[in-house]
């Protein structure tokens, strides 16, 4: 069960970035290019997904997954410096090859060998992540 | 163009859902970098068959749909090697130290008023604009 609604989950998520354009690096960097020829779609992409995700949740509440466990507790509230150092660098990468993780595995199959290189990089990326994960905690708040 | 906002907004629903099959259905945050990250650094071990079945449908789905509608779909990615392997690094380390990105923080965060979502998302985007203001208008190089 817990497979099958993964595949649903990952089918949609990639249906979804393909109908919607996001898989086209231009209408990214189109959407964070506010001095440029702006394209508005990432809004709307933005806007729409909040839309089913804000209904599922509040079904939360009360209830149960349907394949039994836990729904995920209420977020953290604190701000610390791997939320902040780590957005802001996927934000610069994020800009400069108008690709994130979800539409980078969403356009494997039509993104050439670019799609690969920048894929293996990511990968390699989150491999060498927990160390410098480390590095951040050891620092202190102050820095 | 008029038609690009209405499949934005379209493909934006179908997301969404995507997000609330996953909550409902498995209790769990769907959040791209999170399901590929436990994979690479082995701390998602104990859920590794549905993290494959995820990416493995997201990957799929995509294919599909190109072979049957948009033979000539592109996603129009520089061919400058040294751009997509600086990207690809701080995209895999930046949503793994910051525990989210677009997917995770943006749309699973924000639709819970979560502040680390938000506050994460008016970063990555700031620091994006900012991105594209240097190595675009600036430099030049994209």
């Amino acid at each position: 069960m817990r497979i099958l609604l993964a595949l649903l989950s990952g089918g949609l998520f990639g249906a979804g970035l393909f109908i919607s354009g996001m898989t086209d690096t231009t209408k990214v960097q189109g959407w964070l290019d506010v001095f440029g020829q702006w394209d508005p779609t990432l809004a709307f992409v933005m806007g729409g997904a909040m839309i089913p995700m804000a209904i599922a949740w509040r079904l939360t509440i009360g209830r149960r997954p349907v394949v039994g466990g836990e729904f995920p507790k209420a977020p953290r509230a604190d701000i610390d410096n791997r939320l902040v150092i780590g957005s802001v660098l996927f934000g610069v990468g994020w800009g400069l090859a108008g690709l994130c993780p979800g539409p980078s595995l969403a356009s494997l199959s039509y993104g050439g060998w670019g799609g690969f290189v920048f894929l293996a990089a990511m990968l390699i990326g989150m491999g060498l992540a927990p160390t410098i994960t480390a590095r951040l905690d050891r620092t202190p708040a102050a820095a | 163009m008029e038609q690009d906002w209405i499949l934005g907004l379209i493909g934006g629903l179908i997301i969404g859902l995507a997000g609330a099959v996953f909550l409902l259905g498995n209790g769990r945050v769907m959040g791209a970098s999170g399901i590929i990250g436990g994979l690479v650094d082995g701390s998602g071990r104990a859920n590794a068959a549905e993290r494959i079945a995820f990416i493995a449908a997201l990957i799929a789905v995509p294919a599909v749909l190109m072979l049957l509608f948009a033979p000539d779909k592109s996603t129009h990615v520089t061919g400058n090697w040294l751009v997509l392997v600086a990207a690809g690094l701080c995209v895999g380390i930046g949503t793994r130290i910051a525990n989210g990105c677009t997917s995770g923080h943006g749309v699973c965060g924000i639709s819970r008023l979560s502040l680390r979502g938000i506050v994460a998302t008016v970063f990555y985007i700031l620091a994006g604009g900012l991105s594209i203001v240097l190595f675009r208008h600036g430099l030049r190089v994209i």
